[in-house]
C-alpha cells in the first residue's frame, strides 16, 4: 500500500526530474573525491559546498510550495522550521565537540563556560546521541507548526491575517534565540563543530556525503509530495485552496487538510535545516530573520508555484543569482531581488516552468496549425 | 436514532412541507403566510414575478433564514426552522445557487469525485482509489447532465451553461433527497435551456426537486406542476396552463 501510495503521483516528467536530482547527488561529490585535481571535470570543493547549501534550499522551496502552491497558504515564517531543524543538528554537533573546545569542558559547550553556566541546561540533554537529535530535528518543528496551524486554522485566520501570524512566529523566535539566558550560544550562535557520526564535519568525504545526502532527501521529498499531491486528498487540497467554503459546503473538514501539509510541510523544512548546517558550519540567529522566509516564498514564485519541480529550480537560479552578484556587485543584490520580484509578479505568474509550458504549447499549436 | 431537531412524529406524507411561513424585513414582508406541498419523487416549479419571495423561500428551507412564524418540515419529521444549515445539509436537502462555483482547476470528472457523497477524511483520502461503486456513479451522473465527452476538460474551460449542468451533477453526486434548484437557465441559450430541462427531467426520475424560474419556455418544457408565488403567499397553483389561463396570475405578470 506504501507503494501505491508513493507511486501515484509519479509523472514521467517527475521520474526524469528525480533521476536528475539523485544523478547530480551522485555525480557532483565522487567527480569530487575520485578525480585528481588538475582534471578539468573535477568538482572544486566550494562547489561542492555549494552544491549541497542549494540542495537544502531546494528543499525548503519545496515545502513552502507543498503549503503555499497546493493549499494557498502564504506562509513568510518557513525558514523558523529550517532553523528550529537546524539547531536541532547544531546541539548534537556542539555536544560531539566535548573536550576538544577551547576551554576543553566535557561536558560544557564554550559558549556556556563563557557565560559562566554551571550546569546543562535541561533541554541540552540527550542532545548527545544523535538517534535522539535525529527525532527532534522532526520533531521540534513540527510540533510547533501543530500548535501554530490548530489555533489559526480552526479560528479560519486566512490570507495575509495568516502571513502575519507566520512572519510574527520567525519574528519572536529571532528575539528569543539572540539571547544569552536561551542557553543556545545568543546571537553568535552554534558553531566551531568537529565531528558528525564520528567523521570530520571539515573534510572532503563527509562534505561530499552530506552533498549527496541531501539531494537524496530532496529526491525523497519530491516523490512524497507527488504522492500527496497526486492523491485523492491532493486533489481536495487543490479545491481547498481554490474555494475553500465550497469545500466546507461539500462536508470536508476543511482546517484538518491544511494542519496536514502544513505540519509535513514543517517537518521537511526542519529536516532540510538540519542538513544545512553541517555543510555551513554554523547556525545562528539570523536564519530566523524574517527576510529569509520571504526569500524562500520568492524561490517559489521564481520557479513556479503549484509545481513540483518548480521550487527546486527557482531556489537554484535565485541562490546562484545571489551568490554570483554578492560576489561581483554585492549593493546591488538587494535591488536585483526586488526587481525579481516585480518581473516574476508582473510577467511570470507561473515561474519558469509556467513559462516553459507556455512555450512548449505555443510551439504545438503552431506545428498543429503547419499540418493543418 | 433521533437526529436534533426531529420533533414531530410523521403527520405528513409530504417530503417538504410549508405551512403559514411568514418571514418579515425591516417591515417588508418577503413571505407572507405561505404555503407549500411538495411529494416525495415530484418535481415542482416556482415562478412568481421579481420580489414574491421565491429566494426567501428557499432560504427558509435551507436555514439560511428563520422564518418569523409558521411550520417548515421535512420528511414528515425534521422541523427545519430549528436546524442550521449544516444539519439541513446532512439530512438530504442539496442547495444549487444561481451563480455557479465549480473548481475551476480540476476536471469535471474530479469536481464530481469531490462531491461525491462519501470518504471526507483526509488520511483516507491519502490513499484512496475510486472504487468500482464510485466510477460506476460517476458514469451515471456523467451520463445524466450530458457531459461525458467533456470529463477531462478543466472547470474553468467550461461555457456557461456546461458549467450550470455540472452543478447540477455535482449536487446529484451528493444525494440528496430534495433538490433545490435556484434559476439553472439564467444567461443560457435557447438550446442550453431545453438540454437543462432534459437533464432536470432526467434527475427527477431518482430525486425530488424543487425549481426556481423566471423562464417560461423552460417551465414549459419541464412539464410539472407549477407554483406562483406573489407577494410571499401563493396565487396559483397547477399545470402551467391552467395557472396561466389563471386572471390574476396574467394581471401580476402583465402588471396592472
Amino acid at each position: 500500500m506504501i507503494t501505491r501510495f508513493l507511486w501515484q503521483g509519479m509523472t514521467r516528467t517527475l521520474r526524469l526530474f528525480v533521476l536528475l536530482v539523485l544523478a547530480v547527488g551522485i555525480l557532483v561529490p565522487l567527480s569530487n573525491l575520485l578525480l585528481p585535481p588538475d582534471n578539468p571535470f573535477r568538482t572544486p570543493s566550494w562547489v561542492l559546498q555549494l552544491m549541497g547549501k542549494y540542495l537544502c534550499y531546494a528543499s525548503l522551496a519545496l515545502a513552502v510550495d507543498l503549503v503555499w502552491g497546493f493549499c494557498g497558504i502564504l506562509t513568510l515564517g518557513h525558514a523558523a522550521f529550517f532553523a528550529l531543524g537546524g539547531y536541532c543538528m547544531g546541539m548534537y554537533l556542539m555536544r560531539q565537540i566535548g573536550t576538544r573546545g577551547v576551554y576543553g569542558n566535557p561536558l560544557l559547550p564554550d559558549f556556556m563556560v563563557f557565560l559562566n553556566y554551571k550546569e546543562l541546561p535541561w533541554f541540552w540533554h540527550g542532545f548527545d546521541s544523535f538517534w535522539f537529535a535525529a527525532p527532534m530535528i522532526v520533531l521540534v518543528p513540527s510540533v510547533l507548526a501543530l500548535a501554530i496551524g490548530w489555533f489559526a486554522f480552526r479560528s479560519r485566520v486566512t490570507g495575509v491575517y495568516l502571513s502575519i501570524i507566520t512572519q510574527a512566529m520567525t519574528f519572536a523566535l529571532l528575539l528569543a534565540f539572540f539571547r544569552n539566558d536561551m542557553g543556545l550560544g545568543g546571537n553568535n550562535g552554534l558553531t566551531d563543530f568537529k565531528d558528525i557520526l564520528g567523521y570530520s564535519v571539515q573534510s572532503d568525504t563527509t562534505r561530499a556525503v552530506l552533498c549527496f545526502v541531501s539531494a537524496l532527501v530532496l529526491a525523497i521529498f519530491l516523490v512524497i509530495s507527488a504522492a500527496v499531491v497526486g492523491s485523492r486528498f491532493g486533489k481536495a487540497l487543490t479545491a481547498v485552496r481554490d474555494a475553500e467554503s465550497r469545500m466546507r459546503f461539500l462536508g470536508y473538514r476543511v482546517e484538518r487538510y491544511k494542519l496536514f501539509v502544513f505540519v509535513l510541510s514543517a517537518a521537511m523544512a526542519g529536516i532540510a535545516g538540519a542538513l544545512y548546517v553541517p555543510q555551513v558550519g554554523i547556525i545562528n540567529p539570523s536564519e530566523f530573520s524574517p527576510g529569509n522566509s520571504i526569500e524562500a516564498v520568492l524561490w517559489v514564485a521564481v520557479g513556479g508555484r503549484g509545481t513540483l519541480i518548480g521550487p527546486v529550480i527557482g531556489a537554484f537560479i535565485v541562490n546562484f543569482g545571489k551568490t554570483w552578484l554578492t560576489g561581483a556587485l554585492p549593493e546591488v543584490w538587494l535591488f536585483a531581488l526586488g526587481a525579481l520580484f516585480i518581473v516574476v509578479t508582473l510577467l511570470l505568474p507561473k515561474g519558469v516552468v509556467g513559462l516553459w509550458n507556455q512555450l512548449r504549447n505555443r510551439s504545438r499549436e503552431r506545428q498543429a496549425r503547419a499540418v493543418a | 436514532m433521533k437526529a436534533p431537531g426531529i420533533t414531530h412524529a410523521r403527520s405528513t406524507s409530504a417530503l417538504l412541507y410549508l405551512s403559514g411561513v411568514s418571514v418579515s424585513f425591516d417591515g417588508f414582508k418577503a413571505l407572507n403566510n405561505l404555503s407549500l406541498l411538495v411529494e416525495p419523487g415530484e418535481m415542482r416549479a416556482i415562478i412568481g414575478p421579481n420580489g414574491a419571495g421565491k429566494t426567501t423561500m428557499m432560504d427558509v428551507i435551507t436555514g439560511k433564514t428563520r422564518p418569523d412564524s409558521g411550520e417548515v418540515v421535512f420528511d414528515g419529521t425534521a422541523d427545519l426552522t430549528k436546524l442550521d444549515e449544516a444539519s439541513i445539509a446532512t439530512l438530504g436537502i442539496g442547495r444549487k445557487f444561481q451563480k455557479p462555483t465549480v473548481f475551476e482547476n480540476h476536471t469535471v470528472r474530479d469536481n464530481l469525485l469531490l462531491a461525491l457523497a462519501g470518504i471526507r477524511s483526509w488520511y483516507r483520502l491519502l490513499t484512496a482509489v475510486p472504487s468500482k461503486a464510485e466510477n460506476d456513479r460517476l458514469e451515471q451522473i456523467l451520463s445524466i447532465i450530458r457531459m461525458g465527452p467533456q470529463q477531462h476538460m478543466l472547470g474553468a474551460r467550461l461555457s456557461h451553461g456546461q458549467k450550470q449542468w455540472l452543478e447540477i451533477g455535482m449536487l446529484l453526486a451528493q444525494n440528496p433527497k430534495l433538490m433545490l434548484v435556484d434559476e439553472p437557465v439564467a444567461g443560457m441559450t435557447d438550446v442550453e435551456t431545453e438540454t437543462t430541462a432534459q437533464v432536470l427531467r432526467e434527475v427527477n426520475k431518482s430525486h425530488s426537486v424543487v425549481v426556481v424560474e423566471h423562464d417560461m419556455s423552460f417551465v414549459r418544457a419541464l412539464g410539472v406542476k407549477v407554483t406562483v408565488l406573489h407577494e410571499g403567499s401563493t396565487l396559483a397553483e397547477g399545470s402551467l396552463d391552467q395557472v396561466s389561463a389563471d386572471p390574476r396570475v396574467v394581471e401580476v405578470y402583465l402588471g396592472r
